[in-house]
């Protein structure tokens, strides 16, 4: 069962796993970063307190946050080939991986600036900093640690729904695992595509953890 | 003399969901160049609040507040910010970030204003040579104590080059003996440097040890000022006998008291109050000792005194605290007989 053609399929599984899961979790952090802030920044004890804003990115984020993964992979099919040209593939996948979790890490990031000692913002505002550079050189500096463990949380949840989105064609681990394990009862092919999943998600949370650990000088 | 900070009919008042907080009224102050200013209140008396207004970190609700000439409210956001480069602050909470070293910290105020990385560190290096800190330059403020966060904190205050020094509770984490240093070092920083201070607190004893003027807050209301030797000598105010009272409220008291099995004098000389080693020493070793009899004299702004305790009956507990009181410089000698 395990010739070098179930080996290349495994190994461009893995491929396609880590391409899904990093260039996701990278393109949502585009988005959720800076909505993460936008939400600390407008809230009632923010730098800059708006009722409107923050309630509409509110708003947003837990009606997003509410559909369930593979109903919004499903309502972005238009949306998706619209964006990539096609609605399966490991590329195509991409798209609502990112939407499910802009607003996860928005919510995320807000509760890590939520965690900065508020006595030290007030200390860079007696200073004369400006809002901008509380954001960038206080709140996203004295956060970091909390910062990298909340990547790193969101990179293993995007994993694992990476590998959800094998069931619709998605492409990696978790569509091997579909088409091996429930299609044709290949059970062994899909226990090592599960295997697998779980050494991924093992070595992206230890080196998350290693390196927000690394960077914390509070102890 | 020229006036620093002058704050004039100021109000603010606090607008909470279900009411109103009217945290000061009618505040006149006047703080010249080169004085230490204490202004003292009990918990929740507006102190905080007065201090933050000084720097605008807070509103006023209405009235004026000028540093250095400038009507603070009518200067725009950039303008109020350069002004803040002068008024520098320091807290109870000391405020460092965590996440930088100490020589980075305090080049934190210069960064945000734009000065070249070198020139910032040299100065930065100066200002720990100051507060005696240089050989922490790379540590974490976790590797500190408290004392030496707050010299930290300081330094960092100091490297915009300051007129004025707000301190808000600076000491109120801290022992009495690292209290006496950091206020020592806040004295010398107003001679040498020339850095009008104002210090929020609520201990007398702060107040005595290095302010030239006080005032007495309570209730969000200046209920007298002044300078610090006539208030202590001729208080007029409730508040201010008050406060003078519980400053030295262990003079001459005569307690009889229980059987205790060992009795100690302990001689108090260093410039700071002794109650709060008591105070520590019954938190850390869970018991209570009796204060038999205290005694406390102020000779030119400076606690002396002498504290009779009765200890515990538990023979190796009487030697850790005796051990304890030992280690904080204390005089420590037994008592026979009658108190
Ligand atoms: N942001 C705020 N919103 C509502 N009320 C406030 C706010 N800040 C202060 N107050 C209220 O104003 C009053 C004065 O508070 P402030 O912090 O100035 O007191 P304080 O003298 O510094 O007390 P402490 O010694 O405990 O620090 C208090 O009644 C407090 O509850
Ligand atoms: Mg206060």
């Amino acid at each position: 069962m395990f010739d070098n053609k179930v080996i290349m399929m495994l190994l461009e599984g893995i491929r396609d796993t880590l391409y899904m899961t990093l260039v996701s979790t990278a393109i949502a952090y585009v988005f959720g970063l800076p909505l993460g802030i936008l939400l600390k920044v407008t809230s009632a004890d923010g730098l800059k307190p708006n009722k409107i804003i923050y309630r509409a990115l509110d708003l947003i984020s837990n009606v997003v946050r509410s559909i369930p993964f593979l109903i919004l992979l499903i309502l972005l099919i238009p949306f998706t080939r619209l964006l990539v040209g096609k609605s399966y593939g490991s590329t195509a996948t991409i798209v609502p991986l990112v939407v499910c979790a802009a607003p996860y890490i928005a919510r995320m990031v807000e509760s890590s600036l939520n965690e900065v000692d508020p006595g030290v913002i007030e200390a860079a505002k007696s200073m004369g900093a400006t809002n901008f550079q509380i954001v960038t050189k206080v709140m996203l500096v004295e956060a970091r640690t909390s910062l990298i463990i909340g990547a790193t949380i969101t990179t293993g949840n995007i994993l694992g729904y990476s590998a959800m989105s094998g069931t619709v064609g998605g492409g990696g681990l978790g569509d091997i695992a579909v088409r091996y394990g429930y299609y044709r009862w290949e059970t062994g092919i899909m226990i090592i595509t599960v295997i697998l999943l779980i050494i991924l998600f093992q070595i992206i949370q230890n080196l998350g953890m290693k390196i927000a650990g690394n960077m914390d000088k509070r102890k | 003399m020229s006036s620093e900070i002058i704050v004039k009919n100021l109000y603010k008042s606090f607008t909470t969901k279900d009411n109103q907080v009217d945290a000061l009224r009618d505040i006149n102050l006047v703080v010249d160049s080169g004085d230490i200013y204490g202004i003292i209140g009990m918990s929740g008396a507006g102190k905080s609040t007065l201090v933050r207004c000084l720097n605008f970190l807070e509103k006023p609700t209405s009235g004026e507040v000028w540093v250095e000439d400038k009507n603070l409210a009518d200067l725009s956001e950039a303008e109020l910010r350069a002004a803040r480069r002068n008024i520098s602050m320091i807290f109870q909470g000391f405020n460092l970030l965590m996440q930088k070293t100490v020589l980075d910290n305090v080049c934190f105020p210069l960064e945000l204003a734009g000065v070249r990385k070198n020139q910032a560190s040299a100065k930065a290096r100066e200002l720990l040579e100051t507060v005696g800190l240089l050989e922490k330059a790379n540590a974490y403020p976790s590797q500190l104590s408290g004392g030496q966060q707050q010299r930290v904190a300081i330094a960092r205050a100091l490297a915009s080059d300051p007129k004025i020094l707000l301190c808000d509770e600076a000491t109120s984490a801290l022992d009495p003996q690292t209290t006496a240093s950091i206020l020592s070092l806040l004295k010398e920083i107003n001679e040498k440097m020339n850095i009008t201070i104002v210090i929020i607190t609520h201990q007398m004893s702060v107040v005595q040890e290095i302010c030239n003027k006080v005032a007495i807050i309570e209730n969000g209301e200046i209920v007298e000022n002044g300078y610090v030797a006539d208030i202590f000598s001729h208080p007029k105010s409730n508040a201010a006998k008050e406060l003078i009272l519980r400053g030295n409220s262990d003079s001459d008291h005569t307690v009889s008291l229980l059987n205790e099995s060992r009795k100690i004098r302990i001689v108090f000389s260093e410039n700071s109050s002794f109650e709060p080693v008591v105070a520590n020493m019954v938190l850390k070793f869970n018991t209570p000792v009796n204060i038999l009899r205290a005694d406390t004299r102020n000779v030119g702004g400076t606690a002396k005194g002498d504290m009779i305790l009765g200890l515990p009956e538990d023979e190796n507990l009487q030697e850790d605290l005796i051990a304890y009181l030992k280690e904080r410089g204390l005089a420590v000698e037994e008592v026979t007989g009658d108190v």
